[in-house]
């Protein structure tokens, strides 16, 4: 689009149009400015406890100085595999559902349904899990705290897997029946097959966004100063560690909390950074 | 002359609309059958009704009965996926699997309906590829390149040799030149006029000129009935009827 | 109609044919009626899927009504609207939750919006296009950044900040508006609101931004040719017609507001009190769940607190709904992503 010619435009018209184009501008730098400011804040603060410690030992009893985040990690792993384990089937499941076997009304009650359990907040969701695993169970236990960020996963996965169902081109799916290809197999074999980078895009991105929650586990896995991997216990996961640890009067475990944002923060975004990264190479190319 | 495909009292919807009306043909064996007719007219409907593709439109229905050789296509327990594998189609655009090699392409219709052979599968990629006078061009590449790479006429000789991997007793192709430059075109038809040594094929074009080029009957719809069917020769020349020249001297169409 | 007359051929002897000489394909099993159990099989199981997706709403719904009905069932109505909040006496009241969670997420939104729009508008309609996916990727990575971390920087980092020079620097000169009172700690509702605000910058400029990119190009060029300056162009011909989207685009951001916990928990100062000033401290739904769930203390106390996880789910679910449907009606259907 060309630049309007301001030639004969009145001087307080001209005046106007540039503070605002002024404020829009000076809006975004204020908009970038915490950005950079977390990320630098993090990076200084966090780095000086980035000992190989930092990854291998568990946290020392209060008061003793030194120790590491290594159960945290560990058992952020765990959970997020739980999670996985519900969310991935369920999400993609539904997605399939939505896109090959729901355009009609009980495919729009599941879309609406699956923006629904969207936007309900993190902590609702791990009271829930709260009620449903603990309370059953009798106690608290890594499985809890999957089953939570496991709920949370399944919105994204679903949303994504339909949409990027939805772009492969009806001729395939024509071309596949034609062959005598029953239609379970088009539909897994050859539409699926068809989306699956998309597919692996969007678990990465909810993989990324459960990593870093809290609030779910808080009242599930509860958290745990040792090592376990046992789903039937508490367990301590990396976001929690953090949260624990920034309340403390100790100044190496408000250490630890800053290496350990560091780490979570290293992770999430890496993730993201290697998702777009890929997509935009068309490394990942799947339906048109 | 062996029958190759009894069509009676064929009807189909689209929901309410009505878009073919009690088509009665006899398409024989072994030799090419063009279906002409303006656009609209259902030809590809009708063609569709062949291999039970129509059916797969939500809320589209047939009624009538089509017999390939002794095999009742709308038969009670007959399964439409039986049926598609011994009736073949091409489509219009050419539609390889995106992701596949060129050799997973082929294979396709084989391998999704289990078949593990490692040397039978070999020996059909070859045989379809070269049925479809494409083996030349990609024995080379044949698992490094993906089926999307290749030309628009490439691809629709894929999608020909993917068709044929399968076997089938009839080939249809629903308008398979049209999408594709004239070069690609003669290639096409010099294929069809081999392909029908072996098998049965139906070809739907809006192209007159093609379909005298390459088949041997042909049959004239209009508004989802047909009007004529007779040997292309006598069609063109002699056509007994009114609506039938017209068509053909370009009087409306 | 003429058709060929000729006699019928010889029916295939498919069963009195050689099966090795069959097509390959057709050597498989049988006519492909296995396919029949095995697509209703693949059916079943995805529609279990879907089943399971509306079940889990449902269960949540049911189970945080049935955990909070002692609650419910001993405070009834009053809940919402009484200020107490004692564990030891067992009086509970949801009205400081309430309040903090209405304030710090409407501070939260007053400070977002023009920051959003301004930053919305600036990488679709001003800034070069080489800058425009390093913006957009960098705001999407303020989206990508842990509530928990947002926190950890927000006490840190911010906190010490409005104690030592902005709420000194607010009480002196804006003290007259009787917002800006009491001690000056640092941690409160100024703090809550605007680590809030950076929170959902993310999701209010991004959904802006493709409202703003379903505008037509025709409409931008109609205000161009009639001589309007750039400012003006974008006022009247983008902003007016992306309007609805662009509130439905606050309201997502309000919802995300209202939902959010680590961040505020660790920044409000956690006290249930009403106060008129935003320097004091406070309480919001999210976070005194969880300050207090584990720690409950006695079976009211938890079935308060579902009570409260009740609240928000509803306010939460309406904000979302409202939301939802503005942004539809200008986007026509396609699904708000959260990053762009």
């Amino acid at each position: 689009m060309p630049r309007p010619s301001t030639q004969n435009i009145s001087w307080r018209r001209r005046f106007v149009n540039f503070l605002a184009i002024a404020a829009v501008t000076g809006a975004t730098l204020v908009v970038m400015a915490p950005l950079i400011i977390i990320l630098g804040t993090i990076i200084v603060r966090g780095i000086g406890g980035l000992h190989w410690s930092f990854f291998t030992q568990i946290p020392k009893p209060t008061g003793e100085i030194g120790g590491g985040m290594a159960n945290a990690i560990a058992g952020s792993a765990m959970v997020l595999l739980v999670a996985s384990a519900i969310g991935i089937p369920l999400g993609v499941g539904a997605g399939i559902f939505v896109a090959e076997y729901g355009r009609n009304f009980y495919g729009n009650i599941v879309r609406f349904t699956a923006d629904v359990l969207n936007g309900i907040p993190s902590i609702v969701i791990g009271v829930t899990a709260y009620a449903l695993v603990v309370v059953t169970q009798g106690h608290f236990s890594l499985l809890a705290g999957g089953v939570a960020l496991g709920i949370m996963m399944i919105p994204t996965i679903c949303r994504t897997t339909e949409e990027v169902l939805l772009m492969v081109p009806q001729s395939i799916r024509e071309a596949a029946l034609g062959l005598g290809i029953p239609q379970w197999r088009t539909t897994l074999s050859v539409v699926v097959r068809t989306a699956t980078s998309g597919i692996v895009t969007s678990i990465m991105l909810a993989f990324a966004r459960v990593a870093g929650e809290t609030a779910p586990l808080m009242f599930t896995a509860l958290g745990n100063q040792f090592w376990n991997l046992n789903l039937n216990q508490p367990t301590a996961a990396l976001p929690l560690q953090i949260f624990t640890y920034s309340r403390s009067p100790y100044d190496d475990e408000i250490q630890l909390a800053w290496t350990g944002a560091l780490v979570l923060i290293a992770m999430i975004i890496g993730t993201v950074v290697l998702v777009k990264f890929a997509t935009s190479r068309g490394m990942m190319k799947g339906a048109r | 002359m062996e029958i190759g495909i009894h069509v009676h009292d064929l009807n189909a919807w689209f929901g309410k609309t009505q878009a073919l009306y009690n088509i009665a043909l006899e398409i024989p064996a072994k030799h090419t059958t063009a279906i002409i007719g303006p656009s609209g007219c259902g030809k590809s409907t009708f063609v569709r009704c062949l291999n039970r593709m129509h059916e797969t439109v939500p809320q589209a229905t047939v009624k009538g009965k089509v017999t390939i050789a002794d095999l009742d296509v709308y038969g009670k327990g007959i399964s439409p996926v039986w049926i598609r594998r011994r009736v073949g189609m091409v489509f219009q655009k050419p539609n390889p699997f995106p992701t596949m090699s060129i050799y997973d392409n082929v294979a396709a219709g084989l391998k999704l309906n289990g078949v593990r052979n490692r040397r039978q599968l070999d020996e059909v990629v070859e045989r379809s590829l070269r049925s479809a006078a494409l083996w030349e061009e990609v024995k080379d590449i044949l698992k490094k390149k993906s089926g999307a790479s290749l030309s628009g006429g490439q691809q629709q000789r894929l999608c020909i040799a993917r068709a044929l991997a399968v076997e089938p007793d009839v080939l249809l192709m629903d308008e398979p030149a049209s999408a594709l430059d004239p070069i690609s075109t003669a290639k096409i038809e010099d294929l069809i006029f081999e392909l029908k040594e072996k098998y049965t094929v139906v070809i739907v074009t809006h192209n007159m000129q093609q379909a005298a080029r390459v088949a041997e009957y042909t049959a004239f719809f209009l508004m989802g009935n047909l009007v004529e069917f007779d040997k292309t020769e006598t069609m063109f020349t002699k056509p007994s009827d009114k609506k039938t020249e017209d068509y053909i001297t370009g009087r409306f169409g | 109609m003429r058709t060929l007359q000729k006699a019928p051929a010889e029916p295939d002897p498919v069963s009195k044919q050689n099966p090795a000489e069959l097509p390959v394909v057709r050597q498989q099993k049988d006519g492909g009626k296995e396919s029949v159990f095995a697509d209703a099989s693949f059916r079943s199981v995805v529609v279990a899927c879907a089943v399971s997706v509306v079940a889990i709403v449902g269960l949540i719904a049911f189970e945080l009504i049935s955990q909070s009905r002692l609650s419910l069932h001993k405070f009834g109505f009053k809940f919402l609207v009484t200020a107490v909040w004692n564990p030891v006496t067992e009086d509970f009241g949801a009205l400081p939750a309430i309040f903090g969670t209405i304030v710090s997420s409407l501070l939260a939104v007053v400070l977002a919006v023009p920051l959003s729009l301004g930053t919305a508008l600036f990488i679709t309609e001003i800034c070069p296009r080489r800058l425009r996916t390093l913006l957009s990727t960098s705001v999407e990575m303020l989206a990508a950044i842990p509530s928990v971390i947002y926190g950890l920087w927000g006490f840190f980092f911010l906190v010490p900040l409005l104690r030592k020079y902005v709420e000194p620097w607010l009480a002196k000169y804006l003290g007259w508006t009787g917002l800006f009172e009491g001690p000056k700690l640092g941690i409160g509702m100024l703090a809550a609101g605007m680590i809030l605000a950076i929170m959902i910058l993310p999701i209010i400029a991004s959904i802006t931004r493709e409202v703003v990119l379903a505008v037509p190009q025709q409409q931008r060029e109609a205000a161009l040719a009639l001589g309007a300056t750039r400012w003006e162009m974008l006022r009247t011909a983008v902003l007016r017609n992306a309007r609805i989207g662009i509130f439905g685009a606050v309201i997502l951001g309000l919802g995300r507001a209202l939902a959010e916990t680590m961040a505020v928990t660790m920044v409000i100062g956690n006290a249930p009190q009403i106060s008129k000033s935003l320097f004091a401290p406070g309480y919001t739904l999210a976070s005194v769940i969880a300050n207090e769930f584990s720690e409950a203390v006695g079976p009211l106390h938890t079935s308060a607190l579902v009570e409260m996880a009740l609240v928000l789910f509803v306010v939460t679910l309406v904000v979302n709904a409202i939301a939802q449907l503005l942004v539809w009606s200008i986007t026509r259907g396609m699904p708000a992503r959260n990053l762009a």
